[in-house]
């Protein structure tokens, strides 16, 4: 026969994606651009560590939009023209995203550094044109707040590098710059010192409370504009910490879980390693138990919720369940479709058992296998075993269960059973109960 | 069932599971029950694999003429095997082995090309018996697969609408042939049940095993994603 070579679309598992249209190589002398990363995994967003000249924000908003770098930089430095926004913008996005912990991305080339360096001294000179043109509301820049801004920017910097430092050598250290780091902190204090005590002397016509209250705001302003990356850093770690708790308890509870069931039914096991039949048992007890915890309604990682209580089919697992464990048979069961077990299919329920139980003592087979199928009007289970089998007309009159537990209780409330067998051809037991129409169910 | 080459030959397996224990098992079974018949082709292991990356350069290197494919394997599972070999090597049949009750593994490895689902309790001699019948191109349905296959065909109220009525519905010859499958009949056995040739029945099982894997219903999709059975 022919296999279909067609193109197939499987649920839940996703096709290699259509290769990035990569752009044609550029004309000589053109460095080539980077090949575009796969638009379906775009990048996330988190600053640069290589190609970066401040604060890697614009490498990294690069690298996420997937443009040029060069791009991204001019937007600042016009933005920054524009009373100081790109300024405040680039400040903004330096502190709350994060630094990049991989190699991704490229070292910028010397040219693309000296043409940021360019760029910056550009943006913060149009910041200043501007201010100078009496725009009030860049004219912050212009002073002392200026300089203690560029001191926070070093000292910003600074704790950027210790942190890297602190990825590649586990080392938890704040200042592990050694002794140039430090002297970078102490100078960058030193601007943001240097510019607020500036900026404050030039207000000493307020009286002389007021000065004092306005040193002590300065100088706490001044320690939490410091101390920034530190305080997120503070609460990165706490929520990764958390993270890890949350891990630690899922892996607990599942050992927990392992330890009650799985180890303690293995060690039954190893203790009765004579007897077949009781291992048999226990083992597919475990599984059943394992089963129903990893993929029942309320098992592991079920809200609970997905699935009402009391459905057909695990009333039918149920009671296969019993009568593995009485009888250490296996039964098989299949179930098509679902429904509540209401009343109504209570009778058929315990006439599946019987049968189950009739098959597990008489058949002489380790194996039973039961398949139910709802359908709109009618419920249909089927027991099967490939045992013996037996000739209807010798069964002893004292024998019930099959005439009264099946046929009787069947019959009864509306529901036909047939059977099917002969000797060595194995039995299956066929019943079939009306659905009264309770709801919308399927 | 037989083969139609003539002769007894083997049919060679590659075992992919993670579990070394069960790979062992399996080996056992089958060197017991495998060997050549009178008109029955021997089954022998030539090969086995624990892992994703394993599996794919075992299997390219050694051309199994079955591969019996673990649905959960660290790094994608059998699926992913399937994705990686299945282009190159059209001419090896998977035949999926697992414990998993989830249907969405089962049917997934299904879709992906699989040619057939049994569960890891099924015994040597059954298990041969799969594997000669993959190998002669008929599809495996153990009972639960013809469960969640009628399942996953079902029609629902509110369920989506029909594209194809070719790939997305089944023909009440086939729903009968599967009902029974579900309940354990044999081939033979469902061909006696319904007055057909154990031919037909081949070519129902063959049919629905390509509906499954080509229909895009959207229900069926959503069905396996969405439901596991116990």
């Amino acid at each position: 026969m022919t296999r279909p070579r067609a193109r197939v679309t499987i649920p839940g598992v996703s096709t290699p994606p259509e290769h990035a249209p990569v752009p044609p190589p550029g004309p000589v002398g053109v460095p080539a651009p980077d090949p575009a990363p796969e638009p379906a995994t775009r990048a996330v967003l988190c600053r640069g560590r290589c190609g970066r000249v401040v604060g890697g924000v614009a490498s990294g908003i690069a690298d996420h939009l997937g443009v040029p770098v060069l791009w991204v930089r001019m937007v600042f430095v016009v933005l920054a023209g524009l009373g100081g926004a790109g300024l405040l913008g680039y400040g903004l996005l330096w502190a709350f995203v994060p630094e990049g912990a991989g190699t991704r991305g490229r070292p910028g080339t010397a040219r693309e550094q000296q043409q940021a360096i360019g760029l910056v001294a550009l943006g913060v000179g149009l910041a200043l044109a501007a201010a100078a043109l009496g725009d009030s509301w860049s004219g912050w820049v212009t002073g002392p707040l200026g300089v203690a801004l560029v001191g926070a920017a070093v000292v910003w910097r600074e704790a950027d590098e210790t942190q890297r430092r602190r990825w590649m050598s586990g080392a938890g250290a704040v200042f592990g710059g050694g002794r140039t780091g430090m002297l970078r902190v102490l100078a960058g204090v030193g601007l943001v010192v240097a510019g607020i005590t500036v900026f404050l002397l030039n207000q000493v016509d307020l009286g002389q409370v007021q000065f004092g209250l306005l040193a002590v705001v300065a100088t706490l302003v001044g320690v939490a504009v410091l101390t920034v990356p530190w305080w997120l850093r503070l609460v990165r770690d706490l929520g990764e910490e958390r993270r890890a708790r949350i891990r630690t308890e899922e892996r607990a509870e599942i050992a927990a879980h392992l330890h009650d069931s799985v180890l303690q039914t293995l060690a039954l096991i190893q203790q009765q390693s004579d007897s077949g039949r009781e291992v048999r048992r226990l083992a597919r007890g475990q599984e059943r138990e394992l089963r129903s915890w990893l993929y029942g309604p309320l098992g592991y990682g079920r809200t609970g919720q997905d699935q009402p209580r009391g459905s057909l089919s695990e009333a039918l697992a149920a009671a296969a369940g019993e009568v593995e464990d009485t009888y250490a048979v296996s039964v098989e069961v299949v179930v098509v479709g679902d429904c509540p077990a209401d009343e109504t299919l209570a009778p058929l329920v315990l006439a599946s058992r019987e049968a189950m139980v009739n098959a597990a003592r008489h058949a002489g087979v380790g194996e039973v296998s039961l398949y139910a199928e709802v359908e709109p009007s009618e419920v249909h289970v089927f027991i099967r075993d490939r045992g013996t089998g037996f000739d209807p007309a010798t069964v002893p009159e004292d024998r019930h269960g099959l005439a009264d537990s099946v046929h009787g209780r069947m019959e009864r409330h509306g529901g036909t059973v047939k059977v099917r067998t002969g000797p060595g051809e194995g039995t299956e037991v066929q019943l079939g109960m009306p659905r009264v129409e309770s709801g919308e169910q399927t | 069932m037989t083969e139609a080459t003539g002769g007894p030959k083997v049919i060679t397996v590659f075992l992919v599971d993670d579990h070394a224990l069960f790979r062992t098992g399996v080996k056992a079974e089958l060197a017991r029950a495998g060997p050549v018949g009178p008109d029955t082709a021997g089954v022998t292991v030539i090969g086995e694999a624990g892992s994703v990356d394993e599996a794919v350069a075992g299997i390219g290197h050694l051309h199994p003429d079955v591969v019996l494919l673990d649905v959960h394997l660290p790094d994608g599972g059998g699926a992913e095997v399937l994705r990686r070999v299945r282009t190159a090597l059209p001419d090896v049949v998977f035949l999926a082995l697992s414990v998993s009750d989830a249907a969405e593994d089962v049917i997934t490895v299904i879709r992906a090309g699989a040619r057939g689902y049994v569960t890891k309790t099924i015994s040597g001699r059954e298990l041969v018996d799969a594997v000669r019948r993959v190998h002669a191109g008929d599809p495996v349905f153990s009972p639960r697969l013809a469960g969640f296959v009628l399942d996953a065909f079902a029609q629902r109220t509110g369920a989506a609408p029909v594209g194809d009525p070719e790939l997305d519905l089944l023909t009440p010859r086939e729903r009968d042939v599967l009902r029974l499958l579900a309940r354990g009949y044999a081939y033979k056995e469902i061909a006696g049940e319904l007055f057909i040739s154990v031919k037909t029945v081949e070519t129902h099982v063959s049919s629905v095993l390509r509906k499954t894997q080509l229909s895009n219903r959207y229900e069926l999709s959503r069905w396996a994603s969405d439901r596991r059975l116990v």
